[in-house]
């Protein structure tokens, strides 16, 4: 089946099979590899982008779904050779390790920056509760989020 | 070269940026499951669903001419070697008549797509004829348990006797037992690569791996080609904490490459990457410590067990590990410690972050807490009284020649202030989901001290290669790194750049991507790589150096050279389990607060403290990147992680059912390190990647006990422990202690195969 999406403010069309996720869309047919495929089921939020607006675990969400749809990733993030203020602050906060889950947390910290008020460190927990890191026990990943949000 | 000049920045002792952090913060790094090719097909392993069974026959016909199939393998098809192994040749690329774990590999098939891949792999009839599968590790030494191997279940017995301790006098004894589960690394990138043939008929492959010398040496009789072709390069690797240092797809993707003429990309899902890696053995510790009034520990009697599981893997090397901690980092004039790793029908175990000692250490330090407590003397300072420290004679007879500033990572440790208690139902344990009200909640302090050994061990002619390339470039002076090091997400390549830049004096360092090419750098693994890798860069940047001044500056042409590090000398076992077994040591301290709601059974780890003696720091904030990961997988091995097993079978291999530590599990973790140089290492650096995961789970369990009052002696500590729903782990005494030709690894005596040990040294030598 086509689907025809709005990926990082780019029109995109893929042929998809019915049982291709949103995941297997980005990675397989739009050479984004951004997204990451760790547990295939919703748990480690590795694959984490926007649906229009909203942060999902794109696998678990049909291809078929996201026809007419804004997706926008990871990639979108870094522009002009700069990194996104957050993507900064994993690397001067020492929160990036092997980097498997760096793309989900940066998406998923960008989302709670991007809804307004400085979080506590509370709320940054709270927030990336749904991302799995193995390499960081998390201590550095907070104080990214939170550099990242002092710094804006 | 001026010496008025500024240092650059980025040397060692600053927190230098990753080298490789850009990519990984785009997402444009590449991992092994990220490769492409044109071309390329995707295959899949056919495993087996029985822990035990014996195959009667396959039949690939339908599957071979399924949609866009190209090849179907099974053992009938393999062209050379039939099994591999990292330390014994005991596993067969494909089974061949016989499976002995579930999850084995019995058939490859390569497809034009992973869906026709799966379609096919469903359409190879395999008849088996189930066996009862041997699963439990004490069973596997009784006389007439089902045998896994012909040769038997008993895989590698080690005796340690020092002193005397049948005579040894004491005023106080304890005795008691415990039980650690396996632990799975859960690394966030699963297993992946890509094999491509070349045209000279040999195999270019990309894969996730922590040691590309022994993957090529493995590979090649497999293949049946000569080592120089199979040229393996790096991949991405997205975690590995030991899960990548044996085989996974490299064989069976080359195999099918080859047969294919096609690029062959394998990628495990999570569910095959449970299947497709050894795990942490669990363990069975039995213990006996015997103390002066005054607290002093005068004896120490270790029963140890081991499941090694269905293959040989790591196994005898986890074991001697285990064994040469099993009594702990204490003074004790009298030891004897038998450790014993079988055979079984459950999953293979092998390396795992702490490789033999986060197991040992929970016992003995849940011991020692048993014993203070008997004693009646705070736990920390029943440590403190018997700490090794320099000097100290181990039970295998090794003086600590080294630096041991246990005492003082102790002290440390537990002079860091603890938490204020906190109220409100957001930091009750389970978080505003309590339904309690606070009314049963306890606050427990645990504390444990730890140690390991720093690089590979037992004789092992350990060993680096680095090439350091000064070479003029358009912006001035830069230098390169050529390695077959593996950096994993530890942060080895910023630390060979920060040796650069503070040996050559310049800021523009690239670290080459690593291939067998690039000679050897054994395992990133054992804490080893700053110290082997380390020290190969230091010394070839200062023959650059050296070669620079020769030539007065003179950089028109580059300078390059190539160096090899070895650490001291290591010895095997005598008969006693006497001799200088390991090459140097690192101690660690561990502090951990926990809440407990002790009518619900749910538990908070409040804060972590960990003091590490790290010799010397390269990069503070790496080194505590380190300690925090490691000690939050120590906290997934005290409260929730185990790889269930029922009949052999995996009945969680998946992030849902598996349980990882989340950042709402791993509380802040406080760390301090402690410089000390090691004499002889380079610029007195020790490894600190394993350390903080050897302390922690018994620092936690320690902390349940004090606050539930509970015998808690197996880890995961379940709810259920908590609230007494289910009992502590009973025995009915020590394992026997089998017989076994001598000290070394059975498969040894039989002849089974070279291990990576024995090609190692034809390589070296």
């Amino acid at each position: 089946m086509l689907i025809q999406c709005v990926v990082n403010g780019r029109e995109r069309s893929a042929e998809v099979e019915p049982w291709t996720s949103l995941l297997g869309l980005l990675r397989n047919e739009l050479g984004l590899i951004g997204a990451k495929d760790a547990c295939e089921q919703g748990e480690c939020g590795a694959c984490s982008v926007w649906l229009d607006g909203e942060v999902v675990c794109t696998c678990l969400v049909p291809a078929a779904q996201v026809d007419g749809c804004h997706v926008r990733t990871v990639e979108s993030l870094a522009a002009n050779g700069a990194l996104h203020p957050v993507q900064d602050a994993f690397l001067e906060a020492g929160a990036v390790q092997c980097g498997f889950c760096t793309p989900g947390l940066v998406v998923v910290a960008t989302d709670l920056l991007e809804r307004g008020d400085e979080p506590d460190e509370a709320v940054v927990r709270e927030a990336l509760a749904g991302n799995l890191c193995r390499c960081t026990g998390y201590g550095k990943v907070v104080d990214a989020v939170c550099l990242a949000s002092e710094e804006r | 070269m001026s010496a008025l000049r500024e240092r650059v920045r980025g040397g060692i002792g600053e927190s230098a940026r990753r080298v490789d952090g850009l990519p990984k913060v785009t997402g444009a790094y590449v991992y092994g499951s990220d490769l492409r090719a044109d071309g390329m097909l995707f295959a899949i392993a056919i495993r087996s669903p029985h822990a035990a069974a014996r195959i009667r026959w396959i039949d690939t016909e339908a599957a071979a001419h399924a949609p866009g199939v190209h090849s179907v393998l099974t053992a009938a098809d393999l062209p050379a070697a039939r099994t591999f192994g990292l330390e014994y040749s005991d596993q067969p690329v494909l089974a061949d008549g016989v499976v002995r774990y579930e999850g084995e590999p019995v058939a490859l098939v390569a497809a034009e797509t992973r869906e026709l891949a799966r379609e096919a792999a469903a359409l190879v009839e395999v008849d088996y004829e189930p066996l009862e599968p041997l699963t439990d590790m004490e069973a596997a030494l009784r006389p007439g348990a089902p045998r896994v191997h012909d040769f038997g279940n008993v895989l590698r017995h080690v005796h340690i006797e020092h002193g005397d301790p049948e005579a040894a006098k004491a005023d106080v004894w304890i005795e008691s037992y415990y039980e650690t589960a396996m632990q799975d690394q859960a690394a966030l990138g699963p297993e992946g690569g890509l094999a491509v043939p070349a045209a000279d008929g040999g195999v270019d492959l990309v894969v996730s791996t922590q040691w590309l010398d022994v993957d090529r040496q493995q590979l090649a009789p497999c293949l049946g080609l000569p080592e120089e072709k199979v040229r393996i390069a790096l991949a991405g690797v997205g975690g590995a904490f030991g899960s990548r240092e044996d085989v996974h797809v490299q064989i069976h993707a080359s195999l099918l490459a080859l047969r294919t003429g096609r690029p062959v990309k394998m990628a495990y899902g999570r569910e095959e990457s449970f299947h497709g890696h050894p795990h942490r053995h669990p363990s069975r510790t039995w213990i006996r410590y015997g103390a002066t009034a005054d607290g002093r520990l005068v004896a120490a009697d270790v029963r140890l067990l081991l499941d090694g599981g269905a293959y040989a893997s790591s196994s005898p090397a986890v074991l001697a590990n285990a064994s040469t901690f099993a009594a702990g980092p204490y003074e004790i004039p009298n030891v004897r410690i038998e450790g014993t790793v079988v055979y079984t029908n459950n999953p293979p175990c092998g390396a795992m972050r702490g490789f033999g000692a986060p197991q040992v250490c929970f016992a003995y330090e849940s011991a020692l807490d048993e014993l203070a407590a008997r004693l009646g003397l705070d736990p920390v300072e029943l440590r403190l009284r018997n700490a090794v420290a320099h000097g100290s004679i181990l039970p295998t007879g090794q003086v600590l020649e080294g630096s041991a500033p246990l005492r003082e990572v102790i002290e440390r440790c537990a002079a860091i202030p603890l938490p204020e208690p906190e109220t409100g139902p957001d930091a009750y344990p389970g978080g505003t989901g309590n339904v309690n009200h606070g009314e049963a909640l306890r606050r427990g302090v645990g504390f444990a001290v730890g140690f390991k050994n720093v690089a590979y061990s037992e004789g092992f002619d350990d060993a680096a290669q680095a090439t350091v390339t000064l070479l003029e470039g358009p912006e001035g002076p830069r230098a390169e790194v050529q390695t077959a090091a593996v950096d994993y997400g530890q942060g080895l390549y910023t630390v060979l750049t920060q040796i650069v830049r503070t040996e050559l004096d310049v800021e523009d360092v690239r670290v080459l991507p690593a291939t067998t090419a690039a000679g050897f750098a054994g395992s990133t693994s054992a804490s080893r790589q700053t110290t082997m890798a380390g020290g190969a860069v230091l010394a070839a940047c200062r023959a650059v150096s050296a070669e620079l001044w020769e030539r007065e500056g003179d950089l028109s042409e580059p300078i390059s050279c190539t160096r090899e590090y070895h650490h001291r000398p290591t010895e095997t076992f005598d008969e006693q389990g006497q001799g200088d077994i390991h090459a140097s040591f690192a101690f660690v301290a561990e502090r951990a607060v926990v809440d407990v709601d002790t009518e619900l059974g749910l538990a908070r780890v409040v804060q972590l403290a960990a003091v590490q003696d790290a010799g010397r720091v390269i990069n503070p904030q790496g080194a505590e990147g380190q300690i925090e990961g490691g000690a939050a997988m120590g906290l997934g091995l005290a409260l929730m992680e185990e790889v269930q097993l029922e009949d052999g079978v995996i009945r969680n291999p998946s992030f849902t059912d598996y349980l990882v530590p989340t950042i709402l599990d791993v509380p802040p973790v406080v760390s301090e390190l402690v410089e000390e140089p090691e004499p002889g290492a380079p610029y007195g650096v020790k490894g600190i990647g394993e350390l903080a995961t050897v302390a922690a789970a018994p620092a936690i369990v320690s902390a349940l006990r004090d606050a539930t009052g509970r015998t808690l002696n197996r880890v995961p500590v379940a709810p259920d422990d908590l609230v007494a729903l289910r009992p502590p782990a009973t025995t009915e005494g020590p394992a026997p202690i089998p017989e076994v030709p001598g000290q070394q690894a059975v498969p040894e005596y039989l002849g089974l195969g070279l291990g990576q040990q024995e090609l190692m040294k034809e390589r070296t030598t």
